[in-house]
């Protein structure tokens, strides 16, 4: 939406089609609870931001990008403030911000704990007043339209009346999100399938760092929902089945009665997951329905402080745990959250594919690194959204229009999908049945603790799963809101995405970030400063390169929380 | 004899479910409402019923008299019963929702809802006192 | 915990049946699970062909909005276990053309959207450089009940004055028009109000209440068009009592 708005705000004669598959308040920036980081206190810095995003990110942040990104920020945070996003005030009526895991100082702007949700809206409601941006609302992306090197339209799905149709256009920007649904436990929604990071792979983009997955700490068993980090900030405790704040033994600090800034539970988000996994090795997590789980206790922090500050929390808890934190211990597991990798970008958005753009979680800039800190994806999306939108625009402003030759690439697409899918009798293997065993693979191969063996063991399972993919069963032919439809074209996009993940997991023999290798504990500078790049060859298989990272300013250094 | 339903792939044949009459007995929260849009008529028929007052009143003693003779029959008395247990519904149902339409900033705070429909029942019986009082001391 | 209990769908096809049938299907009953789990389910593992939308299963995205045993409900936050022993009827939301299953056509609520305006209206734009509007907590408070809409079509279900006059402009649209004429940053009250005068737009409201009763995010809908009528009353008397004065 923030691309769309930059495009109609650059060259208002220009059309801008934005197509989803969902209305755009569906989208799942609106489950995003915490916040977002800009520097406007007085005692804040943009290098002491840049500083904390790039050693949160253990130095694979690229650092030219990061410090655009610190620097815009805050007036896109405030640019959003003047479209009408509710941010929490103080007394005075200025903004709020407020202290988030791996920052170091307070500088995480928020809406109460619907800051997603209230941005989203924002944005699509301010969206409505340009009459340039025409939404096609329901429509699948099946396929990027590319000829003569470049980008130049999508096919799609419009899903209530099953037409599938081209959309012809001077260029296109992805901003469909994350992949979380790979794995079997994530915060992300039933929509989040990896579709725009396997659109730009397909179409001969290289996906980038996709071997750094976020799990967040805290999320509820079953249900994926996210207890916000908002939680830990406001002075939560996470315990084990003694009672114990285990993350002392972790290296994270001493317990403190009220919350430290970057230590013990307000530490980065990898380094809690892990603790959680030692925890269980250990024997002192609890065993529930849905596996093994931790405590978070909020109960010392009382029913004011809970509902004036986190009252989604409780409402979270309440309704769909049957749980009440005033009174009761919360159980939470980490689960997936984030891809910090995805289609590799540069600082305006624009992929090596001329013609094609990406911003937000799909894309990879980067400047999340190995390790996204909590509150930086938000403006990440609004910065490089905007970024994106300017530079396409301008791109295709001196375009000329998209070849006639493009109909027929659509009408093979067309095609395929009828034959494939639609008019298919035969298949055997159940859609749920692969996509489950997709998940297992994923979390077992390529969780929180890799190894060699475990994720060639993956890989090996993926192919398999791709070869059984062709002969999935398909009951519904119906062309009218086929959704059995795009659950396997979806599954077939997580196929992609997934093996991409293995196989850069797979080649960095290190442990950086959010990427932990049993059989390569430490990071290894000399060869692994590199951002993965994943191109599909054209016969299909895929291969990995490596692109140094940018550093400016800071040199590596060692990642220390808690001191 | 039913005909076979027309659909084209590309235009779907949307099922618009028709609207009964009696939609709103299925659910007791649009009886109670169905039964306030009708208490509307038993408070006109108050307004009738004092204008024929006022009416018999401007026409002499013996009109009024002719008057009271009419609405003391049972038949009125029951339209009468009846009425006011309908307009003493729809005052309720009214003050209770008048708070979520009515908001009052008394120094730059917000009236909690409470306090406003406690302020228009009190209203509602200082009037009913003020009105007994005029009637009863004039009678007497 | 494993008991199970069955769920009688609403099904339509519009490819092969003029009108909705029922179709019923057994899933397990646990104490965790909504509605949506149970749909989910039969989706899965009975019927791939069962139509539905869903996103993020807490309550935020406004996807999952349907009609259980007659009341419309967000599914992900109906438990299963309140509707022991069963049979539960699920059907799509009422006062919309069904393309399919249980999903319904809102279009009309997406145009309807955009005719009220909602956005940020200025006479004149504020400069980046001259920082944020100031707006005070207390101030927040007086729209921000309004801006927790989720859009999830609960309350047009719900309403009967949207069922006999599909004209209506509606609960949702209206208590965001009165989200961005409540704010203290917003200058665009006037225009909203002449498009909201109209005779589809608050007047047509009779005061059910339903889609406050109905609405998963308490936003009050109900109570907001009040407040637009009495605020617009209000408007007519200033400017015929004050024709000369500025409105």
């Amino acid at each position: 939406m923030r691309a769309a708005i930059a495009i109609a705000e650059t060259n208002p004669r220009l059309r801008v089609a934005v197509v989803s598959k969902v209305y755009p308040m569906r989208s799942h920036t609106v489950s995003a609870e915490g916040g977002a980081a800009g520097v406007i206190a007085a005692d804040d810095s943009l290098d002491e931001h840049a500083y904390d995003t790039i050693s949160g990110g253990d130095w694979l942040c690229d650092q030219d990008a990061v410090d655009e990104f610190v620097k815009e920020a805050p007036q896109e945070l405030l640019r959003l403030e003047h479209w009408g996003c509710p941010w929490s005030r103080t007394p005075e009526g200025r903004i709020a911000v407020r202290a988030f895991g791996g920052m170091q100082k307070k500088r995480t702007w928020f809406a109460a704990d619907k800051t997603g949700f209230h941005m989203l809206h924002t944005l699509f409601q301010t969206s409505l007043k340009y009459t340039s941006v025409v939404r096609y609302d329901e429509w699948f992306v099946t396929k990027l339209l590319v000829d003569d090197g470049r980008v130049q339209g999508v096919v799609a799905i419009e899903l209530m009346s099953g037409k599938i149709q081209p959309i012809l256009a001077k260029a296109v920007i992805l901003c469909t999100g994350g992949c979380g649904r790979v794995f079997p436990f994530t915060t992300n929604a039933s929509i989040k399938t990896g579709d725009g990071m396997a659109l730009a792979y397909a179409a001969g983009a290289p996906l980038k760092d996709m071997e750094f997955i976020q799990y967040h700490p805290t999320g509820l068993p079953f249900t994926g929902i996210l207890i916000t980090e908002a939680a830990r900030a406001e002075g939560g405790w996470l315990l084990n089945k003694d009672g114990y704040r285990y993350l002392q033994d972790y290296n994270l600090g001493t317990p403190e009665p009220e919350p430290v800034l970057r230590s013990m539970e307000l530490g980065p988000r990898d380094r809690l997951s892990q603790a959680f996994v030692k925890e269980v090795e250990k024997g002192r997590a609890i065993d529930g329905p849905y596996g093994a789980v931790v405590h978070l206790d909020l109960r010392h922090l009382g029913r004011q402080v809970i509902d004036a500050k986190i009252p989604f929390v409780r409402e979270l808890c309440q309704k769909y745990q049957n749980i009440d934190p005033v009174k009761e211990l919360i159980p939470v597991r980490p689960v997936i959250h984030y891809v910090m990798g995805g289609v590799h970008t540069d600082i305006d958005g624009a992929t090596p594919l001329a013609g094609l753009y990406a911003a937000g979680e799909v894309a990879c800039v980067s400047i999340n690194g190995a390790n996204r800190l909590g509150s930086n994806s938000l403006p990440e999306l609004l910065v490089f959204g905007a970024r994106a939108g300017r530079a396409a625009a301008e791109y295709a402003s001196t375009q000329t229009d998209p070849n006639s030759s493009l109909l027929a690439q659509a009408e093979d697409e067309r095609r395929r999908l009828e034959r494939d899918f639609l008019h298919k009798t035969d298949g055997a293997e159940r859609l749920a049945t692969i996509r489950t065993e997709m998940q297992e693979t994923m979390e077992q191969g390529a969780g929180i603790y890799r190894s060699g063996e475990g994720l060639t063991r993956a890989a090996d399972r993926l192919r398999e799963l791709q070869e059984r993919f062709r002969n999935v069963a398909m009951q519904d032919s119906s062309r009218t809101f086929n959704t059995e439809l795009t659950a396997v074209l979806e599954l077939s996009f997580m196929l992609d995405v997934a093996e991409s993940i293995v196989h850069c997991a797979l080649r960095r023999e290190e442990s950086r970030g959010a990427h932990q290798r049993t059989d390569f504990t430490g990071r290894d500078d000399e060869r692994f400063l590199a951002h993965s790049l994943n191109y599909r060859n054209s016969d299909g298989s895929s291969r990995v390169e490596y692109l140094p990272v940018t550093i400016t300013r800071w040199l590596p250094g060692e990642r220390v929380y808690g001191r | 004899m039913s005909e076979r339903p027309t659909y084209t792939p590309f235009h779907p044949r949307w099922y618009r479910p028709p609207v009964s009459t009696w939609w709103w007995l299925k659910r007791p929260s649009s009886r109670a409402f169905i039964l306030r849009e009708l208490s509307s008529i038993f408070v006109a028929w108050f307004v009738v019923f004092f204008l024929l007052l006022v009416a018999a009143v401007g026409r002499g003693e013996a009109a009024y008299q002719e008057f009271l003779r009419w609405a003391t029959n049972p038949g009125s008395v029951l339209i009468n019963l009846v009425s006011l247990l309908f307009v003493v519904f729809h005052a309720v149902t009214w003050f209770n929702l008048a708070p979520r339409a009515m908001v009052v900033h008394i120094r730059g705070k917000r009236v909690p809802g409470k306090l406003i429909a406690a302020s228009n029942y009190g209203a509602w019986v200082v009037t009913s006192i003020l009105v007994a009082w005029i009637i009863l001391a004039g009678s007497r | 915990m494993d008991d199970r209990i069955t769920l009688r769908l609403a099904r339509y096809r519009p490819e092969e049946e003029a009108e909705p049938t029922f179709e019923e299907y057994e899933v397990p009953c646990r104490k965790d699970w909504v509605v949506l789990d149970g749909l989910n389910y039969i989706k899965d593992q009975l019927d791939g062909t069962l139509s539905f939308r869903w996103s993020c299963r807490m309550g935020i995205c406004g996807s999952c909005g349907m009609t259980v045993n007659g009341e419309p409900k967000l599914t992900c936050e109906t438990f299963l276990t309140d509707y022991a022993p069963g049979p539960v009827r699920i059907e799509p939301l009422q006062n919309f053309p069904v393309i399919r299953d249980l999903i319904v056509e809102m279009t009309d609520f997406m145009q309807k959207l955009t005719t009220i305006k909602p956005w940020i209206v200025r006479d004149e734009e504020r400069p980046l450089a001259e920082g944020e509007y100031r707006q005070t907590p207390d101030e927040m408070s007086e729209y921000m009940q309004y801006s927790m809409c989720i859009n999830c079509m609960l309350c047009y279900a719900a309403c009967p004055v949207y069922s006999l006059d599909p004209k209506f402009i509606g609960p949702a649209a209206i208590a965001l028009a009165q989200r961005y004429n409540l704010d203290s940053r917003d200058e665009g009250s006037g225009e909203r109000l002449d498009i909201l005068s109209q005779h589809e737009g608050i007047w047509a409201c009779t005061f059910v209440g339903e889609c406050t009763e109905v609405c998963p995010k308490d936003v009050d809908p109900a109570g907001a068009i009040q407040r637009y009528k009495l605020d617009a009353a209000l408007t007519s008397l200033k400017s015929f009592l004050l024709p000369w004065g500025a409105r």
